[in-house]
């Protein structure tokens, strides 16, 4: 015996309500998905058009080249010196910033009374541009006049003042420390909310069965949180292989290419070279990488759950 | 013995750690604020930790003799409209893809989720180049729409997930009532999605409100650019009068700062909602 779904039965009255009733979905969805579609989807194919043309914005259109651009990505240096980039402040930021908001997240979570106050600030950050803490660091590196040389020289540690956006050993580095500074709240209360969740129960259980404090920390409350890990250490992967603001505003890139990313370099490739269609392969080879390494993320993260 | 070792590492690493994290998210703060009272000649004259000499609140007028009323009357207007279209539009989609049967409703809930991992600056040229032939550019016109638009996925995740929460019973009365699906999504959806509602507009009228790469590349004069770039075009201009940025820099913090004076908790866990979630 077959079921027939009884819609197909019953015939409802009045055909033309029901035919208007079909649009109804496509009427509440229309201008998202209208939206979606001209400033998101289409940039996107776009890009990928504009990257076999060699145009410099000026003018109709540009001269069609093929995979000329791509080729010469291939064998660009600076290119993959962003690149690599990329993956250092991707690497960097998960390695000092989460560690640091495990802690904070920690001593909040232990420090009970002020400890709403200390969030609060800690939280301040977050709030601010990254234009105006760009020209604030700026100020703070400055080599003659920036606080921290002269902090530096205070303590009798002259040696170690820099120029430090200035020289292309430090200049990454640098900036990594700001972009960090302003993130480590966010993933601190990430970890609050995580421990937050963590059931009274289980530690209460736990010392019932002579389990210290310690050993509580370690071994319940710890694999407790690598769900709120993953998720952290996901959304900084993703955010520093398209991250863009602090460097720009701080370097631009330089010097020597030294603290470029991906996201800056097509810029300046653009909008100062007037490269359109280069900068737009730049582009594209970025939503390529930026792309790929979220579906990895996700799909090694989904393997490490179903382990435990 | 070790139990009581652990507590008492833990009442002095506490107090500690949270005091030092303090002094480094503060001192940053305290830089700007108090190099915003000195005197040009101060910033020379004496060591960059020292206090100021006076109350000197010239930077701050001068600041706002210039253009950054302007700046600030641009954000207002983009923020304000950019903000309530999201919010509207949103959750007309959310309301959609939660409730109504449909053919592709599955596919295209993951298709806009997938939106959100989107790399913006790839749109960054042909929504330039968008612009330029509508006659927007260098409007604040010109920022609403990819404002609006990048903001979708994430907006529509949350609100999606918010209404597929809100009792059947209520509609399904509703139906009986003989309500159709816009009384219903008028009356029932919206009203009761207000918390849901509010997240997604601190979450993007906060990111928005510090954009800088779509304004920096879409308007090119103060007299229509947003707060951000009022920053950036001042640093440009006025590089070696450091007090004066510094006041700058606080007062066009200082909006979102008042703001979540009132109301921390609520800010605090719009801005998490967003990425939590993705």
């Amino acid at each position: 015996m077959t079921v027939v779904p009884i819609r197909t039965l019953v015939r409802r009255p009045g055909g033309i309500r029901l035919s208007l009733e079909r649009w109804v979905p496509a009427l509440f969805l229309a201008p998202a998905v209208i939206l979606l579609v001209v400033y998101l989807l289409y940039p996107l194919l776009s890009s990928f058009r504009l990257s076999l043309l060699n145009w410099n914005g000026l003018g109709e259109t540009g001269r069609y080249v093929g995979l000329d651009n791509w080729v010469q990505l291939r064998h660009d240096p600076v290119f993959w010196q962003a690149v690599r980039n990329n993956f250092v402040l991707a690497f960097f930021s998960v390695l000092i910033q989460l560690p640091i908001a495990l802690v904070l997240a920690v001593v909040l979570d232990e420090a009970g009374r002020g400890s709403r106050l200390l969030k609060i600030l800690y939280f301040l950050p977050l709030l601010m541009s990254s234009v105006a803490l760009g020209v604030v660091f700026k100020n703070v590196y400055d080599p003659n006049f920036g606080p921290l040389n002269s902090f530096l020289q205070a303590v009798g540690l002259a040696d170690l003042a820099q120029d430090w956006l200035g020289d292309p050993h430090y200049a990454l580095g640098a900036v990594i420390a700001v972009i960090c500074w302003q993130n480590i709240p966010f993933y601190m209360l990430l970890f609050l909310a995580g421990l937050a969740s963590f059931p009274r129960e289980l530690s209460e259980a736990a010392h019932l069965d002579g389990a210290t404090e310690t050993t509580i920390f370690w071994r319940i409350k710890l694999p407790h949180l690598q769900g709120t890990f993953r998720t952290g250490v996901l959304l900084a992967v993703i955010g520093s292989l398209r991250y863009f603001d602090l460097i720009y505003v701080m370097t631009g890139g330089g010097p020597e290419n030294a603290s470029d990313l991906m996201a800056t370099y097509m810029y300046r490739t653009v909008f100062n070279a007037f490269q359109l269609g280069y900068g737009s392969t730049v582009a594209s080879a970025m939503f390529i990488i930026v792309t790929a390494a979220a579906a990895l993320a996700l799909r090694l993260s989904r393997r490490f759950q179903t382990e435990v | 013995m070790a139990e009581r070792r652990a507590f008492a590492v833990s009442r002095i690493a506490v107090p500690v750690l949270g005091l030092f994290w303090l002094a480094v998210t503060s001192l940053p703060f305290l830089f700007v604020l108090f190099t915003s009272l000195k005197t040009a000649q101060e910033t020379f004259s004496s060591p960059v930790w020292a206090l100021p000499e006076s109350l000197n609140l010239g930077n701050y007028v001068s600041v706002l003799r210039g253009f950054f009323l302007i700046y600030l009357r641009n954000s207002v207007f983009v923020i304000a409209v950019s903000v309530t279209l999201i919010v509207l539009i949103s959750a007309m989609a959310a309301y959609a893809l939660a409730r109504l049967r449909f053919r592709f409703n599955k596919p295209l809930f993951g298709l806009i989720v997938a939106g959100m991992i989107v790399p913006l600056h790839i749109t960054l040229v042909p929504i330039y180049l968008m612009t330029r032939d509508l006659g927007l550019y260098d409007t604040p016109f010109a920022l609403i729409g990819p404002y609006v638009a990048t903001s979708l996925p994430v907006s529509i995740f949350i609100l999606t997930e918010f209404m597929r929460q809100i009792p059947r019973e209520l509609e399904e009365a509703a139906k009986l009532d003989g309500c159709g699906p816009f009384t219903i999504f008028l009356r029932i959806f919206l009203p009761l999605s207000g918390p849901g509602l509010s997240t997604v507009a601190i979450y993007n009228g906060i990111a928005l409100w510090n954009e800088f790469i779509f304004a920096y590349v879409l308007t090119s004069t103060p007299q229509h650019r947003t707060l951000p770039l009022a920053v950036w075009d001042f640093q440009g201009e006025y590089a070696s009068d450091i007090p004066a940025m510094m006041a700058l820099v606080t007062l066009t913090s200082l909006p979102l700062i008042v703001a979540y004076g009132f109301g921390q908790e609520r800010i605090i866990k719009g801005m998490m909602a967003g990425s939590l979630k993705g």
